[in-house]
């Protein structure tokens, strides 16, 4: 693999048109709207059709503004279609993208003999090409590619940093944002135009297919990882460019070993966002799949040793204080209530986890309670028998089946629970059996 | 011409007064011929049964669903003009808890009217928005995420954002739905504050067991205004039966007719 200048810019103008698009569509993500960044990437081409033939430039504003007043038609069409034609959001947008995005499609067919557009370059991008057009910009011989996605970015940081909140209400609640003062369909127009700038300006980069990734991907990253909308716009921001850096690497990188030619950049960015997000989804410390699965383990875990626990108190309640009582597996699993008579592994690992907790001690194969377990599995048998004794009282519930609502209710049972439940009981001294209730 | 937001009950005694309102969705009309005139400062309950359109009601009055016809009036000026006056607080369900913002953020929204298009909120506002937290007794929460709030406590922020906006005239859909008891009194409390700081207060109900201790003004909606007026005076069982009794009215066939015939 050999980096070249060329490669800088590849990667820069992948990466700002990523930041670009990352920030218009995480609105859109949070707006619940990612699909209207889909219809209006590809409603955009007869805009940019029309406008390239009439200037036969790629360079130029007019491309901006035909894309700007066909993102706003689209929004506009769909927005009508869905409320005369008694079809729901998504049939509305799948009307009039794909009409826009066809009519789009035969008028660069029909321009491409006469001018310099393909429609390949339109639906896939040519990122590789951007290095070779350049442009002079403030004395510099710049990549015009480069130059139009750094336009749309500062266009998107302006906007968002100028309407920061009045985003942040509009697409938290357009209702309320209009009550208000800050009219919702006015914001939801700004949206709509600012997403079809940017993406025309990414057309290059990344072509209209593949900018609903860099649209809609780093912004659904950032849900899975922040609680806050400025954390949330940065990692997004952050996850775009790292795709693109990624991308390009991949791109040029990972084919050669294998002896093949090097790939699309832009394709490689599209996938390695998905991965970036896959691995949120995986690793995100709250919403994650490994996150949930280890709480999940947690509570397993803290039920299966407070259930020991409880055993253990109950078995060696009542027999002589001076000498500490000990037992034996056998027992703990035979006594009348225990939860472990076919579970002779579960109450092995609950042991096991309790001893390097210093909870229990074995000693000649048998276990008894350290002096900190004693505490707390009389917290345990506090809480289960307040809960029989709550039952009993309060809810009628007969006597033999005090002991399975108890069961379940004390794994859940906190500190200030326990407290507000021993009030409301008037600090009840036995269970419903006569029991002692310890403290 | 400027609106005196200071003293607006002065101006006129008349809160909220609606006139020959329908609203229709797919032409099917959901409230019929509407009118109401709430005086200004009382605690109003709007009640009725499930499709009996009180949330539309309330939508219809703050212009976020398009009217067939009618006219709003907010202290005898079109409901438009008068916009700065009125304060909502939607159904909980009606948002994305999910929404990467704080519960002081929320309660800041309240504010952005007063703040203005294009600035920042700052610290004066901040702690405005903080100290209506503490009113609603949430400012332990300030800084945690929405979705990690309870249902009630949902409701006591927004309660709150209602509060810092400092309106004239509140529109609450359904504030007591799902709540635990505490928050129900939270929000007693509030409409309490409200009331004597001389503000207007709509509130959609479903619980006909608290209207008496809750309201002094009762509007019993079925599709249209069954009655309207004090509570002692209209919350009779007469009424209940016309408001919630048989849900195939006349009006209701009347209705499916229309709605048969235009599609």
């Amino acid at each position: 693999m050999i980096w070249t200048p060329l490669d800088t810019w590849i990667v820069a103008a992948a990466a700002i048109a990523g930041a670009a698009c990352a920030l218009s569509g995480s609105f859109l993500v949070l707006r619940k709207m990612s699909m209207m960044g889909d219809a209006i990437s590809h409603a955009v081409l007869p805009g940019i059709a029309v406008a390239f033939i009439l200037t036969a430039s790629r360079a130029s504003g007019a491309l901006f503004i035909g894309a700007a007043l066909v993102g706003i038609l689209t929004a506009v069409l769909v927005q009508i279609i869905r409320q005369y034609g008694r079809v729901d959001h998504g049939a509305s947008m799948g009307v009039v993208f794909t009409v826009l995005f066809a009519i789009g499609l035969i008028l660069i067919e029909q321009a491409a003999g006469q001018v310099d557009i393909h429609p390949e370059h339109v639906l896939f991008g040519s990122v590789e090409l951007v290095p070779l057009y350049t442009i002079r910009v403030l004395g510099a011989n710049l990549p015009r590619g480069v130059v139009v996605v750094t336009i749309a970015l500062v266009a998107n940081l302006v906007v968002f940093a100028a309407l920061f909140k009045e985003f942040r209400l509009a697409t938290f609640d357009p209702e309320l944002a209009t009550t208000l003062g800050v009219n919702a369909k006015l914001m939801h127009y700004l949206l709509m135009t600012l997403v079809a700038i940017t993406t025309v300006a990414s057309f290059e980069v990344v072509g209209s297919i593949l900018v609903v990734a860099m649209l809609v991907v780093p912004g659904a990253t950032a849900h899975l990882l922040t609680r806050r909308l400025l954390p949330f716009l940065t990692v997004a921001v952050v996850v775009a460019i790292a795709a693109a850096v990624l991308g390009h690497l991949a791109a040029i990188g990972i084919p050669p070993l294998f002896g093949f030619e090097d790939t699309s950049t832009a394709g490689s960015m599209a996938v390695v966002l998905g991965g970036l997000f896959f691995v949120a989804f995986l690793f995100a410390p709250e919403h994650g799949v490994v996150a949930k699965a280890f709480a999940r383990i947690g509570l397993r875990v803290s039920i299966l040793t407070q259930d020991v626990l409880g055993l253990l108190a109950r078995v060696t309640e009542g027999t002589a204080s001076t000498s500490t009582p000990r037992t034996t597996t056998d027992t703990l699993r035979e006594y009348r209530r225990s939860p472990f008579r076919r579970r002779r592994s579960g109450l092995q690992l609950g042991l096991t986890l309790l001893r390097l907790r210093g909870l229990v001690r074995r000693r000649d194969g048998r276990y008894a309670l350290t002096g900190a377990g004693r505490d707390a599995a009389a917290g345990i048998l506090r809480t289960h028998r307040l809960w029989e004794r709550f039952f009993f009282d309060e809810a009628g519930v007969d006597l033999s089946e005090l002991h399975h609502a108890a069961d379940y209710l004390e794994h859940y049972t906190d500190a200030d629970l326990q407290g507000a439940l021993s009030e409301e009981l008037l600090r009840p001294a036995t269970d419903p059996r006569g029991r002692r209730i310890p403290e | 011409m400027s609106v005196d937001t200071s003293a607006p009950a002065t101006t006129s005694d008349t809160a909220l007064r609606v006139a020959d309102l329908t609203i229709a969705y797919q032409r099917k009309p959901v409230l019929w011929d509407v009118d109401l005139v709430v005086p200004a400062g009382v605690v109003a309950g709007i009640v009725g049964p499930n499709g009996a359109g009180k949330s539309t009601l309330i939508k219809a009055v703050l212009d976020l669903v398009p009217h067939a016809s009618g006219l709003v009036e907010v202290f005898g000026k079109p409901y438009r003009k008068q916009r700065s006056l009125v304060g909502y607080v939607p159904q909980r369900e009606s948002v994305d808890w999910d929404y990467p913002i704080s519960a002081l953020e929320l309660v800041e929204m309240g504010l952005y009217r007063k703040i203005g298009w294009l600035k920042p909120v700052t610290r004066a506002y901040r702690s405005q928005a903080l100290a209506a937290l503490e009113e609603v007794g949430m400012a332990d929460f300030a800084n945690r995420q929405i979705s990690r709030l309870s249902g009630g406590q949902q409701q006591r922020i927004f309660l709150a954002r209602a509060l810092v906006q400092d309106a004239s005239v509140y529109f609450m859909d359904e504030p007591f739905a799902g709540v635990d008891a505490a928050t129900e009194k939270a929000i007693m409390a509030i409409l309490l504050r409200l009331r004597q700081r001389q503000k207007t207060v709509f509130v959609v109900h479903h619980d006909l067991e608290t209207v008496r201790e809750y309201f002094d003004y009762l509007i019993m909606l079925n599709m249209r205004v069954v009655a309207a007026g004090a509570v002692a005076d209209v919350f009779t069982s007469d009424n209940l039966r016309r408001t919630y009794g048989g849900r195939l009215t006349l009006l209701d066939r009347a209705v499916d007719a229309i709605g048969g015939i235009r599609q």
